[in-house]
């Protein structure tokens, strides 16, 4: 048994690190976000041909202020990550939020009240699963046009899914269980009983998936500003900084390292996230 | 039992189709901007507009349209490209090679790795060295294929330039071939310096696609093979005195492996999906990287043959999978 306890120790020590890293993270990216005309050194969308391709600060020929070098067009690497942060914490509260909440309440529908919602609901999963997701949101940003709302917009269409199917899935699960029929018999509703018992229940998933979703969309984000389809070209964004880095990698690698490396940590820190709630909703950890 | 299931299967696989195409066809039908109007140069009159529009049947309604190119693809005709002006089915079907040829290197990749990592992890269970294959593992999997690419990129075509990041084939070198699955043919010609080039080529963008997957199946498969190892009859094996790697390969893996196939069959389908952004980020020559170039044109027959197809790949790899697992479980079989 003791052996047993020291795992169970061990596994919590651990979650507790990574969540406390994750947090501090995203917290410290909120920061930079919201004060982000305090923290940058620059301002991220002036030119400078001058100061074109600086290395970053450790490298011969850096210039003092530009802490991460500079891009093709002399803009500072370090002020467009700080920026660009903006964007992307937005679309992933904005989109994560409405996708969770869409996705999840027709999954908890179909889970629950099955019949001919779930057949409709299933069916549209079904078809939604036979689309490729990148290919999908290039195409609905190329119809409604690029821009911060039809990123939103096109996330929501697109991950509703992710929800609707895992949520579905609960849902039926503990619709089968005897404390939902004890609720029925005690006089409550179908909606009620699906609301005021069955929710509350497959809340913890929900808030799981939630925190995966934001940093999905942040991905989503960047790969339509890769592909240049994001927001206008100005506008410093993740995605946007990647491509320019991309193209211009054997001249400047640092313009395409650092925002790389800020994504790789921000999707890390909601998967992380993610991770560690789902090991605190776990019984048999708590 | 299995004929009634298998009947009704297709019947599921064939309306998810048919969503999938009107979806597709009314989506790209909302695109603003007439499509004709572009490939036409700039002196073209109002007249010429209407006499091309026509041609491609875009003046009528949406659904007078849909039955028309319904009509066509069940002749085997898919409409013909507006910015090549040739058949989306050639078109669509000179590149399919290319992506299923990444594809299943990709697969082959993800489960070489995850497996290597999960039965490594079995046999040193206990130790730091399991620790640290969880860790790599969660890191993978939380990362997509996309940063993957772009990371590997750095490291292997900019820091230390050892493969190919861009393109599926050298472009100065002269192709013999007469199918489209380069790799294969190559091989089966004995052009070893061209399956090497082309190998080198697609290494990256076929680590990128694997490694997601790779976790996926390290993890799954390690916890099946943790809850096979407590079993009796592998405790039976083990004081029958066979070592620890007979006991982990020929008596747990043959009963953990089932859950793991079934995964990796749903998990192939979000890796050919990956495809599409992979192949623009390596510049390789694939369908996904052609479906991007049509979106930005506005090429709606080729963007609409483009999507139907991968959407058969992804309900046919379903269907596969599906019957597989009947045929592979006995308990599923004969119940």
């Amino acid at each position: 048994m003791a052996d047993l306890t020291d795992g169970r120790g061990a596994v919590k020590r651990r979650i507790g690190t990574r969540l406390w890293l994750a947090g501090g993270w995203l917290t410290l990216l909120l920061l930079a976000a919201v004060f982000a005309p305090l923290v940058a050194p620059q301002d991220p969308l002036a030119q400078d041909l001058f100061l074109t391709r600086l290395p970053p600060f450790w490298e011969k020929g850096a210039e003092a202020g530009y802490w991460l070098g500079t891009d093709s067009l002399g803009r500072d690497v370090l002020s467009r990550v700080i920026y660009g942060a903006r964007l992307a914490l937005v679309v992933a509260l904005v989109a994560g939020s409405i996708t969770c909440i869409i996705g999840s309440a027709l999954g908890l529908m179909a889970g629950f009240l099955r019949g001919w919602v779930d057949l409709v609901i299933s069916r549209l999963i079904d078809i939604w699963m036979a689309f490729p997701p990148v290919l999908f949101s290039i195409l609905l940003i190329a119809v409604i046009g690029p821009g911060l709302h039809s990123i939103i917009l096109a996330i929501v269409i697109i991950d509703w899914t992710r929800f609707a199917r895992v949520v579905r899935a609960e849902a039926m699960a503990q619709g089968a269980m005897d404390y939902v029929a004890s609720a029925q018999v005690a006089g409550r509703g179908r909606i009620g009983t699906m609301l005021r018992e069955i929710l509350p229940n497959v809340l913890p998933t929900i808030v799981v998936l939630l925190t995966l979703e934001m940093g999905i969309a942040v991905i989503v984000e960047a790969i339509l500003s890769f592909v240049n389809l994001s927001i206008s070209t100005d506008d410093p964004t993740w995605g946007g900084m990647i491509a320019e880095g991309r193209a211009s990698v054997y001249q400047a690698w640092w313009v395409l390292v650092f925002p790389l490396i800020t994504l790789f940590l921000t999707v890390l820190a909601f998967s992380q996230l993610g991770e560690g709630l789902k090991d605190r909703f776990d019984p048999v950890l708590r | 039992m299995f004929w009634q299931k298998l009947i009704a299967r297709i019947g599921t696989t064939a309306v998810t189709l048919i969503g999938v195409a009107v979806i597709v066809f009314v989506v790209i039908r909302v695109v603003p901007g007439n499509p004709v109007a572009m490939m036409l140069p700039p002196g073209a009159t109002e007249a010429d507009v209407a006499r091309l529009t026509a041609l491609y049947g875009l003046d009528k309604s949406i659904p007078a349209q849909f039955l028309i190119w319904v009509q066509g693809v069940l002749h085997g005709d898919f409409g013909t490209s507006i910015t090549t002006r040739q058949p989306v089915l050639d078109l669509v079907l000179g590149r399919l090679p290319a992506t299923l040829e990444l594809s299943i290197m990709a697969l082959v990749m993800a489960v070489a790795i995850g497996g290597t990592a999960a039965l490594t992890g079995t046999r040193l269970r206990g130790t730091k060295a399991e620790g640290a294959i969880d860790v790599a593992n969660g890191m993978a999997l939380s990362v997509p294929d996309f940063l993957w690419g772009l990371a590997l990129i750095l490291l292997f075509g900019v820091l230390m330039p050892v493969f190919h990041i861009s393109g599926r084939v050298t472009p100065s070198l002269e192709l013999p071939f007469t199918t489209g699955f380069y790799l294969f043919e190559s091989l089966f010609r004995l052009r070893f310096d061209l399956w090497a080039d082309i190998v080198s080529h697609m290494l990256m963008p076929a680590l990128a696609l694997a490694i997601p997957l790779a976790a996926i199946i390290g993890q799954l498969l390690k916890q099946s093979l943790k809850e096979t190892m407590h079993l009796d009859y592998v405790t039976l094996s083990r004081t029958k005195g066979y070592g620890e790697n007979h006991v982990i390969t020929r008596e747990a893996l043959p009963n953990a492996i089932l859950p793991t196939l079934t995964l990796v069959g749903v998990q192939f389908t979000f890796l050919i999906g990956g495809t599409v952004i992979v192949e623009r980020l390596f510049s390789y020559e694939g369908l996904g990287n052609m479906a991007i170039d049509a979106v930005i044109n506005r090429d709606l027959p080729l963007i609409q043959g483009i999507v139907i197809l991968f959407a058969v790949i992804f309900t046919a790899v379903n269907l596969v999978v599906d019957l597989l697992y009947t045929v592979l479980n006995p308990r599923l079989r004969h119940g």
